[in-house]
């Protein structure tokens, strides 16, 4: 059986990692620092982390030369599978981050003003490598809205339907992030991330809102997640990787220890 | 974990990693110069076997790795190469080509070192690929299995399995979509993995570790031998 997979996120601007609450600006001072990403990686891989995920959430050119240097450098020291993304626009750009040493490749704003930009990086590298990452927030009892621009902007997509078409174009993973969850410590979107891992045919990443090891069990039994992933409760140290995979092997997941 | 200096005899020699143009050698490259050994990487059949082990790892589709893999001449010599028991570990589609052929790429014919066919996974139930991480049970016992126990994780990225017909061979089992298949196997100074040991953490780091012990310890008899 695969174990559910524990996945520390890692966003990064300017060179650093930082940590914000709700989608926060990087223009606006709305974050935080936490600390040197190379040296982060190497802890949550000590800690038994499943695989890292980094983003450059300033998705800039000069975000994208600083995101590559941290691959090149996590990937020489770090042996568990690594996923980047933020800012990658082109089959190239896939093709430079894998390179890199990234092993999956994320895909968000991008893949909303070019869909078929998940066809191409599937053909060309491999469903198992693109991810297609959603931002999505709340509009009613059931239904959620898909933002792109790292939550700035709204679009008419409707959460399962651009959900399912990136699967149709050939996404391998989903990572699914609760904008109204996102920093708030307050438990994962459980009803947002269960439409999706019920009715996609690809595994469902929990993203947003992790606050107590309680939330990462919920996520993964009510909300039948096939991995969970969080950011601030790791860096802050609130809690430990390998202290939240014994707690949830102890309530019977499938978990790597 | 061993001492990976016990014979400075065989230091200097390189591990060749064998690139036939597809898929990322770097993390399988990243792992081995991790463990502090020289990496040479092999893009056409070499003249000579100067070599500490070869590894081959391997993505894509198994037709396309064997037409490349002929196109640089490099099937006779991986096929003496293993015949004569020097040091070869191979991964993934590396493992996969060993067999005599794949419903993959039918008309393709593997390197046909051991009997069997590369079939997919039926689907249904279970996704494919087989992605993720899932655990090993231990077939037989071997000095490759040293600090790894039933039960430990490894990390797969794979749509198709090879139906190992030789029993004896057989090094690791692994279950999944209702199949059980054989995840690794080994003869001699060979071993081959499914999963990907340069991304399987510390066990995959172990398994690594043991494979280049061994190929040490056969390189240096042999040595000691002429």
């Amino acid at each position: 059986m695969l174990a559910k997979r524990i996945i520390p996120c890692l966003d990064v601007h300017a060179g650093r990692v930082t940590r914000g609450k709700k989608f926060g600006k990087a223009e606006l001072g709305q974050l935080s620092d936490v600390g040197d990403p190379s040296l982060l990686a190497l802890r949550y891989n000590e800690e038994g982390a499943d695989e890292l995920v980094f983003y450059d959430i300033t998705a800039s050119v000069e975000g994208r030369g600083a995101l590559l240097g941290i691959l090149r450098s996590v990937a020489r020291s770090c042996f568990i599978p690594l996923t980047a993304g933020g800012g990658i626009k082109t089959v190239e750009e896939i093709r430079e981050v894998l390179r890199a040493g990234a092993d999956k490749v994320s895909l968000n704003t991008a893949a909303l003003a070019n869909p078929l930009l998940i066809k191409e990086g599937a053909q060309k590298f491999g469903s198992q490598c693109i991810v297609l990452s959603i931002d999505a927030q709340r509009v009613g009892e059931n239904s959620w809205r898909v933002y792109s621009h790292g939550g700035r902007k709204e679009t008419p997509w409707e959460v399962r339907e651009w959900a399912m078409k990136g699967v149709e174009l050939g996404a391998g993973e989903i990572v699914i992030n609760s904008i109204d969850a996102d920093g708030t410590k307050e438990g994962y979107d459980l009803k947002l991330i269960r439409v999706l891992a019920d009715c996609l045919p690809v595994p469902v990443v929990a993203s947003g809102g992790a606050g107590k090891m309680e939330d990462f069990a919920l996520a993964l039994e009510y909300a039948h997640a096939d991995a969970v992933l969080a950011a601030g409760v790791f860096h802050r140290a609130e809690i430990h990787i390998g202290a939240l995979k014994a707690y949830l092997k102890e309530r019977g997941l499938p978990i790597r220890t | 974990m061993q001492n990976l200096n016990a014979d400075p005899i065989q230091a200097d020699l390189p591990v060749g990693l064998i690139d036939y143009g597809m898929g990322n050698l770097q993390s399988v490259e990243n792992a081995l110069t991790a463990l502090r050994y020289r990496v040479e990487r092999v893009v056409f059949a070499p003249s000579h076997m100067d070599f500490l082990a070869l590894v081959l790892p391997g993505v894509g589709a198994f037709g396309d790795c064997m037409k490349s893999l002929q196109d640089k001449g490099f099937l006779p010599f991986l096929k003496q190469w293993i015949l004569t028991d020097m040091p070869f570990l191979g991964i993934c589609l590396g493992y996969q080509i060993l067999f005599e052929e794949s419903s993959e790429s039918d008309g393709y014919e593997g390197l046909g070192i051991f009997k069997g066919k590369v079939l997919r996974f039926p689907g249904g139930k279970e996704k494919v690929p087989h992605m993720g991480w899932n655990s090993v049970q231990i077939a037989k016992s071997s000095p490759y299995l040293e600090g790894i126990s039933s039960g430990d994780y490894f990390y797969f990225v794979h749509s198709y399995y090879p139906d190992v017909l030789q029993k004896e061979i057989i090094l690791l089992q692994t279950d999944y979509g209702g199949v059980s298949f054989s995840s690794a196997i080994s003869r001699g100074n060979l071993l081959a993995t499914q999963f990907h040991p340069e991304k399987s953490h510390k066990k995959g780091i172990q398994l690594l570790t043991n494979f280049l012990y061994r190929a040490k310890m056969a390189r240096c008899s042999e040595k000691k031998a002429k």
